[in-house]
């Protein structure tokens, strides 16, 4: 790790300025993966501005119902926040299944929503990588690539976003905060992660100097239908192959309302929006699931080794739709 | 353990108690008290007033007792530990967060030792494995991890007990896990099941695979009449006989 200087600004005023004025300054909250990021020199901060004694640990009710999750809640604390486990069950489940207890005691919502891919060929710099460094190419789509993305890649970059968090936030309709030097501004969680497209060395569409400063829940009334299923190598600790947060609005035979978003496929937590429309106002039945399936699957592309993520994906989107319509749970 | 040791009160088969021995057996009698000493030494008081540059002087709580220190901001909190204060009990398994071998708790929960900045941690209350036991009694949870065999080389240990130490809190303050069948019901410590013991120590990597018995430690620990993991492979073999 190079050394740096350690600074605590007094204020998020103070920390989005000084990251402002200083491109080469990194925030840290929890240090999850920015120390780990560090110690292998993927990045070379100049200071690190912990954000950490930040006033941003609460939890509160909107005014339209829904939640406020200040951008220093520990994943901990979030997923056992009795609002969210009653009414955003997914959510809960979705953190629950990412890393392990002691990283979730550490980790803030805004590292998590900010971390980077685990594709092992951006990190280790012995190899050339778009992501780390623009245009010196991309080893992974010819390399071993079991556990990079399906959908919406570039010929630049394979890499898929490593979160759990990111995927339940997404199928919940959530919006971030964020804070720059001009001020507050509002970003629709689903514009929020890039495609890699020719530029994969920006995973966000956060500003530099930005600081987010809380995620917004919308009230959304069938969210308790939530599933969060997670597939890996082992049981637990372990990244996502792919996972798959669902939630439908099942009213007689009839859905209303589905969401369906997937991890692990992608270099955004992904949305698969043109499947749940096609569920609405159809039966929620078996062959309709696997339609719906079909349809969120349907432009996968496979490369050299992860041409099962396809099928597991079908399945999986197919066993959470189905335990959604039974009013959710463990899938 | 042989059952000579077993009669041993608790302060006699202390760790420190068992380097010396060990090293004695070993016939480097002569390196315990020195190593044990400079250990000692250091954890006084690692702050010499002239920093070198790029350093700073924090200042952290570790079991109890303030320690001053010199450190890079880089430094982890790991690293302060086992290198500058001579708190060598928490271990560096991997140093990526991805084994749980540095594992200690700060305000009441636990974290990866490796995983965080010594500077980060000012004003927290640090506590590591050397901090559990009293001058007379180890902690229940180390007692239920030499009462189970929770362990074969040792060197997962103290990441493991600490986890453990903390998961039994987690439990009383109604935490849930990844496989709590209902998010709005918590699991208890009498109705911790093994598969939530296995989740909520999924953090804590065994290279030498002692897991029924960490298991069998946690349920210790928690009130449950853990089976002996070798009782229960005898059990077996009985019903498979029979
Ligand atoms: C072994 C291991 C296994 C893991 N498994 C999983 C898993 O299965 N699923 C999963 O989802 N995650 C997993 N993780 C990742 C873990 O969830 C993240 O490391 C963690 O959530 C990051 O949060 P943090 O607060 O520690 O971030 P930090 O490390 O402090 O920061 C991460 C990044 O976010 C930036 N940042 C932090 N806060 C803000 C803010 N408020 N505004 C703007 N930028 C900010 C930092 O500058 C940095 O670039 C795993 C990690 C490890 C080490
Ligand atoms: S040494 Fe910290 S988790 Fe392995
Ligand atoms: S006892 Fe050897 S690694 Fe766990």
């Amino acid at each position: 790790m190079k050394n740096f200087a350690y600074v605590r600004p007094n204020s998020v005023e103070d920390a989005v300025s000084r990251a402002t004025s200083d491109r080469d300054a990194l925030f840290i909250a929890g240090g999850t993966n920015l120390v780990d990021r560090l110690k292998v020199f993927l990045d070379e901060p100049s200071q690190l501005l912990d954000v950490s004694r930040l006033a941003m640990k609460q939890i509160a009710t909107t005014n339209e119902g829904g939640l406020k999750i200040g951008a220093l809640v520990t994943n901990t604390a979030l997923a056992n926040n009795i609002d969210v486990r009653n009414n955003y069950p997914l959510l809960s489940r979705a953190i629950l299944a990412g890393a392990s207890q002691q990283i979730r005691n550490m980790a803030t919502v805004g590292g998590n929503l900010m971390q980077r891919t685990r594709c092992p060929y951006y990190y280790d710099t012995a190899f050339p990588c778009n992501k780390r460094q623009p245009d010196t190419g991309c080893p992974a789509a010819t390399g071993i690539n079991r556990i990079h993305a399906i959908l919406g890649s570039s010929d630049r970059c394979v890499a898929v976003n490593p979160s759990d968090m990111s995927v339940a936030m997404v199928a919940l309709d959530a919006t971030l905060e964020v804070q720059g030097v001009e001020g507050k501004r509002e970003i629709p969680f689903v514009d929020f992660h890039r495609l890699p497209g020719n530029t994969p060395e920006r995973d966000t569409n956060l500003e530099p100097g930005e600081l987010i400063t809380a995620v917004i829940l919308p009230p959304v009334s069938f969210a308790q239908s939530g599933v969060y299923l997670k597939l890996r190598d082992r049981a637990s600790y372990a990244f996502a192959l792919v996972s798959v947060a669902t939630a439908l609005e099942v009213s007689g035979e009839q859905i209303k309302n589905a969401r369906i978003a997937l991890g692990g496929v992608a270099h955004k937590p992904w949305r698969a929006t043109e499947a749940e429309e096609f569920l609405i106002g159809k039966a929620a039945n078996k062959s309709n699931f696997e339609q719906a399936a079909e349809i969120a699957l349907k432009d996968a592309q496979a490369l050299a080794h992860n041409g099962f993520k396809i099928e597991l994906s079908k399945r999986a989107i197919r066993r959470a739709l189905a335990v959604s319509a039974q009013g959710g749970g463990e899938a | 353990m042989s059952n000579e040791e077993k009669k041993l009160s608790p302060k006699q088969r202390s760790r420190r108690n068992f380097l010396g021995q060990s090293l004695t057996a070993a016939g480097a009698a002569i390196a315990a008290p020195s190593l044990l000493n400079s250990c000692q030494n250091k954890t006084a008081d690692s702050a010499s007033n002239d920093l070198v540059e790029g350093e700073t002087m924090i200042r952290l709580k570790i079991n109890g007792e303030f320690q001053k220190l010199n450190v890079e901001p880089r430094v982890t909190l790991l690293d302060a530990l086992r290198e500058q204060l001579g708190l060598t009990g928490s271990k560096k398994g991997c140093d990526h967060g991805q084994c749980g071998a540095c594992t200690v708790i700060i305000d009441g929960e636990r974290v990866y030792s490796c995983l965080t900045l010594a500077v980060m941690q000012e004003d927290k209350e640090i506590t590591t494995i050397e901090g559990l036991a009293t001058e007379d009694n180890l902690h229940p949870v180390q007692m239920a991890f030499l009462d189970n065999d929770g362990f074969q080389c040792g060197y997962c240990t103290p990441g493991q007990i600490c986890a453990s130490v903390a998961l039994l809190d987690e439990i009383k303050n109604g935490s849930v896990s990844y496989v709590t069948p209902d998010l709005t019901s918590p699991p208890e410590l009498a109705s911790l099941s093994e598969t939530e013991i296995k989740e909520r120590m999924s953090g804590n990597l065994c290279r030498c695979s002692a897991y029924n018995g960490i298991v069998a430690a946690v349920q210790q620990a928690a009130g449950q009449t853990p089976p002996s993991p070798a009782a229960s492979i005898e059990n077996q073999q009985v019903e498979e006989v029979s």
